[in-house]
């Protein structure tokens, strides 16, 4: 643990230096403080404070944007050292591989913890300045950065994995893209197809919700739209929500980061540099 | 046969790429403070048998024991030290930043900045590895290798991209980790440079390894003739030639190949022609005859 520690100062400091932090933040920062001001029009209608739609809308970028930045920092944590050729000398060291992931997730993933705290954060302070707040959509907020890390932290450790097992970082990457786009677009239009050719039957009425939640970025859409009515309400969700017990979406959004890293642990140990 | 005092212990080592055998039962033994140089084309195997030995990949035969455990486990790598051919770091981290890293893995206090002086990177241990040059990347390099005191030492082409003088200090750390009972394992191309600087050299062709000991233990088995270059007077070198079945190589110079054991006899020869002869230089075979002669471009 304490040569994790010892590999996460060393991440943190990388990320640091080469502006990873500062760029997160201020991605995500931009982005929720644009949404929660465009966001803020329905407000009166749905009858729900200006900060649950602010949560709402940021849960939608959050389903993109948390894989993307968790994926774009992933990547290159095993095959950037293999290019470079350093990889062979840090294995020399008595630190298991599985320690090595273990440091890395550890920086990468408290980055992208400051970059959702300060995007999330502002935004919601914004909203709630502006359009008033209660005990309710405070909740929803601190829901919505905490479920945000933990989509981070799968997408983290998918990305540990497919760079272990790509030939190099610019394979990571492309193959990282093609995670991102299917995770948290194409499943979803897949399964719309499905639904439709469906038209209401077995599929969409028993199977449906259970394949949704098995994907992490539905899994944490419906967790924090199953939570929160309001949310629900302002998010058009309420209906695949309601079909699952209130488990599934957490369970599923809690078990891949730790299969995740399972297998990125797997992939890592099979490398030869 | 297991010693647990042996740094390194390598017995009927195999290897496969694929399906193709690229170490053929490898036996090699270092002692503690014991230098050998391994010695090889390229492909010939002996970054293989490094990554071997640092447990990073797997070998299908054969045993490999440093100090005693097996390669790969959390004894064997704190008792090695390794400095990769052309080593290279993260080029957003200072070397002291990196080399504190390494530090902390290995379990180890060590005086970083003392070890960043002594490899000559004291001025430079706060800029970026980015901007070092690949001597510089390589002193990194070797400044891991002191942290600790490994039992094993490891180095891949340590004198890539490094200046006569660097290569210098190199070797006076080479030496001071074999004074403190390090065996040093030293891979290499550069044969003189290895050759007044190593105990013992192994030399590995294909994957097999060809030989495997002293310099003069090499010399002797090898049998390579000994030159005797003698200088004549005036035009006597014709008949100097003819005398001892030399070669003239130019108008007063006679070379003469002759056994090691006959060298003495052919020296009395050569003494009694008096004045005819101005001067003589005596050469030995040298590393890289013997490294042509085992390494198979001699064979026929």
């Amino acid at each position: 643990m304490k040569r994790a520690f010892a590999i996460a100062r060393a991440e943190m400091l990388i990320l640091r230096r080469n502006l990873w932090l500062f760029m997160a933040t201020l991605i995500m920062l931009s982005f929720s403080l644009a949404l929660s001001f465009a966001g803020s029009a329905p407000t009166g209608t749905l009858g729900v404070d200006m900060l649950t739609v602010s949560v709402a809308s940021m849960t939608t970028l959050s389903v993109y944007l948390a894989p993307l930045l968790a994926l774009m920092m992933g990547f290159d944590a095993v095959a950037g050292d293999r290019d470079r050729g350093s990889l062979a000398l840090l294995l020399a060291y008595p630190a298991g591989r599985a320690e090595i992931l273990l440091g890395k997730l550890m920086a990468q993933l408290a980055a992208l913890a400051v970059a959702m705290v300060i995007g999330f954060g502002a935004a919601g302070a914004v909203a709630a300045w502006f359009g008033g707040a209660g005990p309710e959509s405070l909740i929803a907020l601190v829901r919505l950065v905490a479920t945000s890390i933990l989509l981070g932290a799968v997408f983290l450790v998918l990305g540990y994995a497919l760079s272990a097992l790509s030939s190099g970082a610019a394979a990571a990457a492309g193959l990282s893209a093609g995670v991102w786009l299917v995770f948290v677009v194409l499943y979803d239009l897949g399964l719309l197809g499905a639904v439709v050719m469906d038209s209401g039957g077995v599929f969409t009425q028993k199977v449906f919700p259970w394949v949704m939640v098995a994907n992490p970025a539905d899994a944490f859409r419906l967790w924090n739209v199953a939570a929160s009515e309001s949310v629900a309400l302002s998010s058009g969700m309420a209906g695949a929500a309601s079909a699952l017990p209130g488990w599934a979406a957490p369970l599923s959004l809690l078990l891949w980061p730790a299969l995740g890293f399972l297998l990125a642990c797997a992939a890592f140990r099979r490398v030869e540099p | 046969m297991d010693n647990a005092n042996s740094p390194l212990q390598i017995r009927a080592l195999d290897k496969f790429r694929g399906r193709t055998q690229v170490l053929h039962g490898i036996d090699l033994d270092i002692a503690p403070g014991e230098r050998l140089a391994l010695l090889g084309h390229n492909g010939a195997g002996k970054s293989t048998l490094i990554k071997a030995v640092l447990g990073l990949i797997r070998h299908e035969g054969g045993s490999i024991r440093i100090c005693g455990a097996k390669p790969g486990t959390g004894a064997a790598r704190a008792a090695t030290a390794f400095l990769p051919e052309a080593a290279s770091f993260h080029p957003a981290l200072t070397g002291h930043e990196q080399l504190g890293l390494f530090a902390r893995l290995a379990g180890e206090r060590a005086d970083i900045i003392r070890l960043l002086e002594r490899v000559g990177l004291g001025e430079a241990m706060h800029r970026r590895i980015g901007a070092y040059s690949k001597g510089m990347r390589q002193r990194l390099g070797l400044a891991q290798v002191l942290l600790g005191r490994p039992k094993l030492a490891l180095l891949d082409e340590p004198t890539s991209g490094l200046d006569p003088i660097s290569r210098q200090d190199l070797y006076a750390i080479i030496n001071e980790l074999a004074g403190q009972g390090a065996a040093v394992l030293i891979a290499s191309h550069a044969l003189t440079e290895v050759e007044a600087r190593t105990d013992r050299i192994a030399i590995l062709r294909k994957g097999v390894k060809v030989a495997d000991d002293t310099l003069a233990g090499l010399s002797a088995q090898a049998g390579l003739p000994v030159k005797l270059r003698v200088q004549a007077q005036g035009a006597e070198a014709d008949r100097i030639a003819l005398e001892t079945g030399g070669r003239r190589i130019n108008g007063a110079s006679v070379e003469i190949l002759c056994r090691p054991q006959d060298k003495m006899a052919e020296l009395r020869k050569i003494a009694a022609m008096g004045d005819a002869v101005v001067d003589i230089d005596m050469v030995p075979p040298r590393l890289e005859d013997l490294y042509r002669h085992y390494s198979g471009e001699d064979r026929k």
